[in-house]
C-alpha cells in the first residue's frame, strides 16, 4: 500500500524542501493520497477521535500544569484555586478530567473494533501490540494523574495500587520504594508523579506515531477483512476519510461537552473532593471506571499476588492474541461462532467493570450470588475466550463465504460484469 | 436475544426482591428528594435563598466549620450571591456591584472578622479588621483544636462540601433535618453521640442545629428548619462550585455551536461521498 509516492511539488520553495526535507512529502502520502479501503464503518472513526483526544489532553495538561502545585500541603486547595480563580479554570480542568473518561471510551471501541474484525491478524501484529503499549501507557497516565488533586480516592488509589506492586516477588519491594520515594505514599509519590505523568502522553504519543507507521505499511484493515487487491478497492484518504472522521469527531465532541459542561462530575468519585487524609480510609476504594473490570480480576482472586499476576496477565494475554486465534478469517463477520462468543466477551467485561465498582460480598442479581462469585465467573471466561475458544475455533469453526475483493463487496456481483477499468 | 432479555428481566426481578431486604436491614437512609433552583441545563442559583444561607452559615455553622477554600469577595464575584443587589435609593431598581472590594455588603461582611496580618516592618504579627481580599477565616487555629471542641470529632471544611458527599445538596438537607428519629434497638448511641439515619453509621457528633428562630430572616420569610435547611444548601451548593451558571450558559452555546457543526459535516460528508458506492 505505500506505494510510490504521487507528491509534486508545485512550487519552487516546495521543490527546495523536498529535497531536504521531504516532510510535506510525508503528509502528503500519509494523510491525503493514502489509500484507504472504500468500506471503513463508523467504527474506524475512533482511531482519529482518539487523536484528537490526546491532543486535547496533552494542551488542557500543559495549562493545568501551569497552575497546579505538586505538593501535599497545596496540591488539593490549588486545584480548587484553578477550578475558582484562574480564568476559564474550571473548564480547563473539567475537560481534561472528563477528556481522560472520554479517551478511554474511545480506546476500548477502538479495541472494541479491533477484536471485531481481526484487526491483530498478520500483517498487522507489530500495529496491535503498539496499540496494546499505548492502551498501557494510557493507564499509567490516568492512574498517576488521578493521584495528582490529592482527593481521598487519589491517595488511597495510589496506596493499593503501589502495594499490589509490592506484593511481586523480589523486585516488588524495591520497585514500590522508588515509586513512593520513601516508605509510603506521601511527597515524593505526588512529585515524581507529577513528574511521569507529565511524560507520559509524550510517550504516548511516540507510540502513536509509530502506530500509525506500523498502520500506514499494511495499510487499514476493513469490516470484510479482505486485502486490498486493486486500486478499485481504495479511496484517497483525503477528502473521503477526512470528512467522515470529522463528522464522527464533532459528535463525538457533542457527547463529550455533554459531560463537560452539564454533568462534570458523573464520571468522578465525590471522597475525590476530600483532601488526603492517610489517617482515614474511604469506605469503598474504588478506581476510576475505565479500570473497574481489572480491578473486578484482581478482587476475584483469594491470593493477593495470583491476584495482581492475574490483573496483568489480563493485559499482557493482548501481546499474544495474534498468534492465539487461529482462524485465518479476519472479520468475525464471516464467523458464525466467533462473532457470539465475542459479544458475549464484551458483556462479560461490562459485567467485570460492575463487579468492580461493588463491594464484593453484596449479593448480586445474578440468581442472588455474590459479587466476588460473578467476577469469578466472568474472570475465567476472560481468560477462556483468549486461551481456550479462540484458538479452537480457528479449527471447529466453518467460516461463511467471503467475497473475493471489497469492490465485490461493495458493489456486489455487477462489479464483474463492469469492463475492468485500465488500472 | 432471547437469552438475554431473559436475563434482563431476571435481573430486574432479582433487584426487586432486593431492594426490601436492604431497607429492613437499618442501613443509611436515602436522603429525601428536594427540588432546587439549581437543578437542570438551565438552573440557576436562588440569590436571596444563597444570601440567606449565607446567614445561616455565618450565624450557625461557621462556629465550627471552616471554609478555607472561600475567600470573602467570592460573595461578590459574578453570578455571586452579593453582585446585583436592591438600590437602596431607588426601589425596583438594582445596582450591580462590579469590584467586590467596594461592593458594600462585602465590606460590611468583612468588618466582622478580625484577621491577623504580617509580620509588619517591626516582625511583629498584627490584627486588623477584615477586607472582601480577605479568606474566610476558620473557628479553629487547626485540627487538634478543633477536634478538642467537638468530642473528638473533626468538622469537615465547607467549600468543596456539595461535591464531596453523593448526591451532596439532598444528603446535606436530609442530614441537617434528619434528626428525631427513633433509634433503632440495635444501634447504641453513646453520650455526645447523636443518631441520624441519613449518616453513614447512623451516628454523629453534631448536634441538631436548625431550631425554629435561630436565625432572624429579613423581610416576610420565616426562619423554620426547612426553609434554613433548604437555604444553606443553597448556599453551600453555590460555595462549592461558584462557576456553575457560567458553565451551563458557555454550554449551551458550545452545544448549539458543536450542533451546527455536525449537521454541516454530515452534509458535507453526503456531498463527498454522493457518488462513491461504499
Amino acid at each position: 500500500m505505500s506505494g510510490p509516492s504521487t507528491y509534486k511539488p508545485s512550487t519552487g520553495f516546495e521543490r527546495w524542501l523536498d529535497q531536504r526535507l521531504p516532510i510535506v512529502r510525508l503528509g502528503w502520502d500519509s494523510f491525503v493520497d493514502f489509500p484507504t479501503p472504500r468500506n471503513l464503518n463508523y467504527w474506524y472513526t475512533f482511531g482519529g477521535i482518539l487523536a484528537v483526544c490526546l491532543m486535547t489532553q496533552i494542551i488542557t495538561g500543559i495549562v493545568l500544569a501551569m497552575h497546579y502545585v505538586p505538593h501535599v500541603d497545596h496540591a488539593f486547595a490549588s486545584v480548587e484555586r484553578i477550578m475558582r480563580d484562574v480564568n476559564y479554570g474550571w473548564l480547563i480542568r473539567y475537560i481534561h478530567a472528563n477528556g481522560a473518561s472520554m479517551f478511554f471510551l474511545a480506546v476500548y471501541l477502538h479495541i472494541v473494533r479491533g477484536l471485531y474484525y481481526g484487526s491483530y491478524k498478520s500483517p498487522r501484529e507489530i500495529l496491535w501490540i503498539l496499540g496494546v503499549v499505548i492502551y498501557l501507557l494510557m493507564m499509567a497516565a490516568a492512574f498517576m494523574g488521578y493521584v495528582l488533586p490529592w482527593g481521598q480516592m487519589s491517595f488511597w488509589g495510589a496506596m493499593v495500587i503501589t502495594n499490589l506492586i509490592g506484593s511481586l516477588p523480589i523486585i516488588g519491594g524495591p520497585i514500590t520504594e522508588l515509586l513512593w520515594g520513601g516508605f509510603t505514599v506521601g511527597n515524593p509519590t505526588l512529585n515524581r508523579f507529577f513528574s511521569l505523568h507529565y511524560l507520559i502522553p509524550f510517550l504516548i504519543a511516540g507510540a502513536v506515531i509509530l502506530h500509525i507507521w506500523a498502520l500506514h505499511v499494511p495499510g487499514n484493515g476493513n469490516p470484510t477483512g479482505i486485502s486490498v487487491k486493486s486500486s478499485r478497492d481504495t479511496l484517497p484518504f483525503h477528502p473521503y476519510y477526512t470528512v467522515k472522521d470529522g463528522f464522527a469527531i464533532v459528535v463525538f465532541m457533542l457527547v463529550f461537552a455533554f459531560f463537560v459542561f452539564y454533568w462534570p462530575n458523573a464520571l468522578g468519585h465525590a471522597d475525590n473532593y476530600i483532601e488526603a487524609n492517610p489517617l482515614a480510609t474511604p469506605a469503598h476504594i474504588v478506581p476510576e471506571w475505565y479500570l473497574l473490570p481489572f480491578y473486578a480480576i484482581l478482587r476475584a482472586v483469594p491470593d493477593k499476588l495470583m491476584g495482581v499476576l492475574l490483573m496483568f496477565g489480563s493485559i499482557g494475554i493482548l501481546f499474544i492474541l495474534p498468534w492465539l486465534d487461529t482462524s485465518k478469517v479476519r472479520s468475525m463477520r464471516y464467523r458464525p461462532m466467533a462473532k457470539w462468543f465475542f459479544i458475549f466477551f464484551v458483556v462479560s467485561a461490562l459485567i467485570l467493570g460492575i463487579c468492580g465498582a461493588m463491594n464484593p460480598d453484596d449479593p448480586s442479581p445474578f440468581f442472588g450470588m455474590s459479587y466476588l462469585w460473578v467476577a469469578r465467573i466472568f474472570t475465567a471466561y476472560y481468560f477462556a475466550y483468549f486461551l481456550v475458544i479462540l484458538p479452537l475455533l480457528g479449527f471447529i469453526e466453518k467460516p461463511k463465504p467471503r467475497p473475493a475483493s471489497i469492490e465485490e463487496a461493495v458493489l456486489g456481483p455487477r462489479a464483474h460484469a463492469a469492463p475492468a477499468a485500465a488500472e | 436475544m432471547t437469552i438475554v432479555k431473559r436475563l434482563l428481566v431476571a435481573a430486574v426481578g432479582a433487584l426487586a426482591l432486593a431492594a426490601p431486604a436492604l431497607a429492613a436491614g437499618g442501613d443509611q437512609h436515602h436522603p429525601e428528594e428536594h427540588t432546587w433552583s439549581f437543578e437542570g441545563p438551565f438552573g440557576t442559583f436562588d440569590r436571596a435563598a444563597v444570601r440567606r444561607g449565607f446567614q445561616v452559615y455565618q450565624n450557625v455553622c461557621a462556629a465550627c466549620h471552616s471554609m478555607k477554600l472561600l475567600s470573602i469577595r467570592n460573595l461578590g464575584e459574578k453570578n455571586g450571591p452579593f453582585r446585583v443587589m436592591p438600590d437602596p435609593e431607588h426601589e425596583g431598581e438594582v445596582i450591580e456591584y462590579t469590584n467586590p472590594n467596594d461592593n458594600p455588603y462585602l465590606r460590611a461582611i468583612a468588618a466582622n472578622y478580625i484577621i491577623v496580618d504580617g509580620p509588619d516592618s517591626a516582625g511583629e504579627m498584627f490584627e486588623r479588621t477584615g477586607r472582601p481580599s480577605d479568606r474566610f477565616p476558620s473557628p479553629f487555629a487547626n485540627e487538634q483544636q478543633a477536634r478538642a471542641s467537638n468530642g473528638g470529632a473533626y468538622p469537615p471544611d465547607f467549600s468543596v462540601i456539595v461535591k464531596a458527599r453523593h448526591q451532596g445538596p439532598e444528603y446535606i438537607r436530609s442530614l441537617l433535618l434528619g434528626y428525631g428519629h427513633e433509634v433503632p434497638h440495635d444501634v447504641h448511641v453513646a453520650p455526645g453521640q447523636y443518631y441520624n439515619p441519613y449518616f453513614p453509621g447512623g451516628k454523629l457528633a453534631m448536634p441538631p442545629q436548625l431550631r425554629e428562630g435561630i436565625v432572624d430572616y429579613e423581610g416576610d420569610i420565616e426562619a423554620t428548619p426547612e426553609q434554613m435547611a433548604h437555604d444553606v444548601v443553597a448556599f453551600l451548593s453555590w460555595a462549592s462550585d461558584p462557576k456553575m451558571e457560567e458553565r451551563k450558559q458557555l454550554g449551551l452555546m458550545v452545544m448549539i455551536y458543536l450542533f451546527i457543526f455536525a449537521i454541516l459535516m454530515w452534509f458535507a460528508y453526503r456531498a463527498v461521498w454522493a457518488n462513491v458506492e461504499h
